[in-house]
């Protein structure tokens, strides 16, 4: 790709995707903010001043008057007067027109001569669009006043000049931008498939290309008719632009330089208006920017980060009953000799959405325990918010919150005894640090290693998860290290304290099928080798099988089930444990049915049901689901289930359960037989009853 | 996207036709590959812009000797200044005398003065380079630390208020031009509180406000593009691993997104070094600073086209080796972008 990094990064941002349909609309609720307003409104004024300005103040501007030569300001001048005695208020106003209508024309100049030479690429065969593009690679080097003070050699002093020159300097930055542009959207998967499609090249540029590159072109477009003004006040300034007896603001300012000393007013005030104009069209390219950049999601300003470190503090008024609700099941968890303990957590975020709703969970030396949900359940929030990681906004108020005795919040076991593994290994290590300068370090921080020591420790860590050569490994930095070597090297990195818990968010998702495997047989290798505990968040049910011993079941915020691995598939009680284990294809799964899945998606956050969040989706639900929030009881044998109408123990497999479980009452729920219609399968979760 | 992979020997090689004998080497050191076709490209720019200051003269309309003498010139004087500046011999003769000359440091002379092109250069070029590297340095200690410490503190959205201010202050600034941030400059302080002296260059306090108009500008703009750089950064994934390794901030924010925003803000700030040397023309003349900037302004309205051919040139030169140089430091800051670049 023949575009510099940075260019691209931001053209992928603003032309993901074919959405620019929806700029018009968004500009016009730009134009309802109050900088919206504010940008209008300047530009209404600055658009009467150029048409109604040589009119009304037309004749105060050449009025020579010898008996007030170069007065200062005052009542009868605004601004003072000029060597002849002319008004410099009533000259700034009258420039308006002229430094408008040349500042508009160079821009226009610049605009089509950059959309021009931008868009051939695209337009022009492979050979001569490269030439293109190296052409514009080359002038875009060059800065833009040398372009204009060459150009204006050529055409010599004066407007038509000025204008050709200021405008013609604009096109090679504004080629570059649009070529990049241009050839980010060219190679996006919904232009390629227009192009086999048989689209022509210029019916791709109007209907693909130029719709999606609009918005960015558009902002370059306004913050550049800023530079243009400036460029060409400047250059009038210097003499060589607008010519007297015309004068724009650069005119007017290169007039009274040399009367500064006698009134500084008159100096300043063409210098003024070029400002102020500037900073208009500066504006405008705001509220396009605006319109176009990504929606910051909606926060309160009012996030106090001090409320954030208010620990136990949970019982605020507003979640008091919600927590007494989950009380009775949760607080039996934590245990006195646990690693890690945690007691009615929740994770709320500024407006009222709350991601964890009390969970409890805890976790004992050396043990491995699962976390399992869809994505949205709060799992990787939790796991987060446990390490003291939360994001920004995100509250975390916990009835108890304890590693290793004290609580993780401060950070105290981060780096040391608390590992964490993330989900992307590649965006999870720094790209411009070598691998073994990023392990070492935690050893030259938390353990006081020497720099020599903290290396080695480094190369031993990264052959310790199998990573082979190491001492060249470590020398490398991460994009020269495959998926599945990234992840060791994370928990490599965790390895460098001495952790007696590992928290894996997700560290499977982002590998290849074959990497899994190793990664997980790694991590249970790791767990094993240097005893430490590890909580392991996973969406799949199966990976947590196969590493923890105990699983943790999430959905909505809340822990619905909690049991040991080993009981995962004969006895799980909650309906939604039981559909995750039965959308797990084993070798005997029939290959003739459909897959089973769970209909419908977990509720959003600010969006839950009353009840149990799981009853519009559960073929067991009755009234009682729908009304009243199940509370997680304890079973007993480490199990706990929230949940009115567990399946019981008795039930069998998972498969069978169709055999053995009550009827459910009436067919009321409509999405029942939806969900019957469409998955007729063995292993799904629904009991028999329902047929 | 080929971002993420290593460089293949097709991407390598269809670089540079020419590298043909260092092939090999382009392909084991990927890094090298980059550095040849870099400066390859450099190459092809300096004649770029030689051969348009060769040809701005032949482009101004009419005969440029009568446009400098003026119409009531002696008709023999002009057919003597052709002949001086070798206008009367062909093209390519004297395009080729043209590249000689530039290789023996020989520009013409000046059509105003008489005096050679080179030595006027000479006189001229340390008042620029002094004002134009001392506000680089400015700009650097400045918009760095600012821009950062506003993103560290202005971070996903925490204290409002300074963001505010910061985006004020440096867009108020950045809007500001140059040339007339320096009579603003020269009427506060040498006007009304006459502090400083307003033009030429003397003493050490004469070099304050033409340093101080220069840089505060670009100082602005990079602030403001190292505050959105570091916030990027700090959105990042390696940030939290290096929240998630407790290393102190001090570490976090040096070692960890310096680096990294250091690519994106030295790729977008070399535009702006290279602003500042031109930037050096308006200011120059705002102070009758005895530059280069006030050389060319001055030899433009005169039609001293040798002069201004020479001037241009350095200019040029300057501004291709400086954009060099950033693209060399992002190359060894950040080796990927080797790979995905030009």
């Amino acid at each position: 790709m023949p575009s510099k990094p940075s260019s691209t990064r931001s053209a992928r941002r603003t032309s993901a995707g074919p959405s620019s349909e929806s700029f018009g609309h968004r500009l016009l609720d730009a134009l309802r903010t109050p900088l919206g307003l504010a940008a209008v409104t300047a530009v209404a004024v600055l658009t009467l001043m150029a048409v109604l300005g040589p009119t009304l103040a037309g004749s105060a501007a050449t009025r020579v008057d010898t008996g007030a030569i170069d007065q200062g300001g005052g009542s009868a001048h605004l601004f003072g007067t000029d060597g002849l005695g002319r008004d410099v208020a009533a000259r700034v106003l009258v420039a308006t027109r002229l430094t408008l209508e040349l500042t508009l024309a160079a821009t226009a100049i610049g605009l089509a001569g950059g959309l021009l030479l931008g868009l051939a690429p695209v337009v022009l065969g492979r050979r001569a669009g490269r030439l293109v593009t190296a052409t514009v690679g080359v002038l875009v080097a060059f800065p833009g006043l040398l372009f204009v003070l060459v150009l204006a050699t050529v055409f010599g002093a004066g407007s038509t000049g000025a204008v050709l020159s200021v405008g013609l300097a604009l096109v090679p930055p504004a080629a570059r931008l649009v070529q990049n542009l241009s050839a980010s959207v060219a190679t996006a998967d919904y232009v390629a498939a227009a192009r086999i499609l048989g689209t022509g090249r210029f019916r791709l540029v109007t209907r693909h290309v130029l719709p999606n590159i609009a918005e960015p072109v558009t902002l370059f477009t306004a913050q550049s008719a800023a530079q243009i003004l400036i460029a060409f006040s400047g250059l009038s300034f210097l003499g060589l632009g607008v010519q007297a007896p015309a004068y724009d603001w650069g005119r007017l300012l290169n007039e009274q330089l040399g009367r500064i000393y006698v009134n500084p007013l008159a100096a300043l005030a063409p210098g003024l208006a070029v400002v102020l104009t500037g900073m208009v069209f500066t504006l405008v390219g705001e509220v396009i920017a605006q319109a176009g950049g990504r929606r910051a999601p909606h926060r309160a300003a009012a996030s106090d980060p001090a409320d954030e470190q208010a620990g136990t503090s949970s019982a605020t008024p507003s979640s008091a009953s919600a927590s007494a609700l989950d009380a009775g099941g949760g607080g039996d968890t934590a245990t006195e000799d646990a690693l890690l303990s945690v007691r009615d957590l929740r994770v709320t975020f500024p407006g009222g959405r709350t991601s964890v709703r009390g969970v409890s969970l805890s976790v004992a030396p050396g043990e491995a325990v699962g976390l399992v949900g869809e994505s949205g359940s709060g799992k990787s929030l939790t796991a987060l918010a446990v390490a003291g990681l939360a994001p920004h906004p995100a509250r975390v108020a916990a009835g108890e919150l304890r590693f290793r005795g004290v609580d993780p919040r401060s950070g105290s076991g981060l780096g040391t005894s608390l590992a964490m593994v993330f989900q992307d290994p590649m965006a999870s290590l720094n790209p411009a640090l070598r691998v073994g300068r990023q392990l070492a370090e935690v050893a030259e921080v938390h353990l006081g290693a020497s720099r020599a020591q903290a290396s080695a420790r480094a190369v031993e860590r990264l052959a310790w998860v199998r990573i082979t050569s190491p001492e060249r490994r470590a020398r490398q930095r991460p994009h020269e290290y495959s998926g599945g070597m990234r992840q060791r090297a994370m928990i490599g990195m965790g390895l460098m304290g001495e952790p007696s818990l590992i928290v894996a968010d997700e560290p499977t998702t982002a590998l290849d099928v074959t990497v899994q495997r190793q990664v997980l047989d790694l991590l249970g290798e790791v767990r094993r080798d240097s005893g430490a505990a590890l909580l392991l968040i996973s969406h799949d049910i199966a990976v947590v099988a196969q590493v923890c011993q105990r699983v943790l079941v999430m959905y909505a915020g809340r822990v619905v089930e909690e049991l040991p691995v080993a009981d995962l598939a004969v006895r799980a009680a909650h309906p939604y444990t039981r559909a995750l284990v039965g959308a797990v294809p084993t070798m005997g799964t029939d290959r003739n049915t459909a897959l089973a899945t769970i209909p419908g998606r977990p509720p959003e956050p600010g969006d839950r049901p009353r009840g149990c969040a799981f009853a519009p989706r559960c073929d067991r639900a009755r009234d009682r689901c729908r009304t009243a929030e199940p509370v997680l009881t304890d079973q007993g044998e480490g199990r706990r289930v929230a949940c009115w109408y567990p399946v019981t123990a008795s039930s069998g497999p998972v498969q069978e359960a169709r055999h053995t479980e009550e009827p459910p009452p009436g067919d009321a729920d409509p999405s029942r037989h939806e969900a019957e219609t469409l998955q007729d399968d063995a292993r799904s979760v629904r009991d028999g009853g329902v047929r | 996207m080929s971002a993420a992979n290593p460089p293949s020997a097709a991407t390598v090689r269809s670089g540079a036709p020419f590298l043909g004998a260092v092939g090999s080497l382009v392909e084991a050191h990927p890094w090298a590959g980059f550095a040849v076709r870099r400066a390859g490209r450099l190459v092809v720019s300096l004649l770029v812009l030689v051969t348009a200051s060769f040809a701005m003269i032949h482009l101004v309309p009419g005969d440029p000797v009568r446009a400098a003498l003026g119409p009531t010139a002696d008709p023999q004087l002009v057919a003597a200044r052709r002949h001086a500046l070798g206008l009367d011999r062909p093209l390519f003769d004297q395009y080729r005398h043209f590249l000689s000359g530039l290789a023996h440091l020989r520009l013409g002379d000046s059509i105003s003065t008489d005096m050679p092109v080179a030595q006027v250069i000479s006189s001229r070029l340390p008042a620029t380079l002094e004002l134009a590297v001392l506000a680089f340095v400015l700009i650097l200690a400045v918009a760095i630390p600012l821009g950062m410490a506003a993103a560290v503190l202005t971070r996903e959205g925490r204290r409002r208020g300074t963001e505010l201010g910061f985006a004020a202050v440096t867009g108020i600034l950045g809007a500001v031009p140059e040339f007339l941030l320096a009579v603003g400059l020269v009427a506060v302080f040498a006007v009304a509180i006459p502090l400083l002296p307003v033009a030429s260059r003397g003493g050490a306090s004469s070099y304050v406000l033409p340093v101080l108009a220069l840089a505060a500008v670009s100082a602005a703009a990079l602030a403001r593009i190292v505050r959105v750089e570091t916030l990027r950064v700090l959105g990042e994934d390696y940030m939290r691993t290096a929240r998630a390794k407790r290393l102190p901030a001090r570490l976090r924010y040096l070692r960890h997104a310096l680096p990294n925003l250091l690519t994106a803000s030295l790729t977008l700030g070399g535009l702006l070094f290279t602003s500042l040397i031109t930037g050096t023309v308006l200011v120059e003349n705002v102070f009758a600073w005895p530059g280069l900037g006030t050389t060319i302004v001055q030899a433009i309205t005169q039609k001293d086209y040798p002069l201004v051919q020479g001037v241009v040139l350095v200019y040029g030169t300057a501004a291709l080796l400086i954009t060099f140089a950033v693209d060399v430091a992002v190359a060894l800051a950040d080796p990927r972008s080797t790979i995905r670049g030009s």
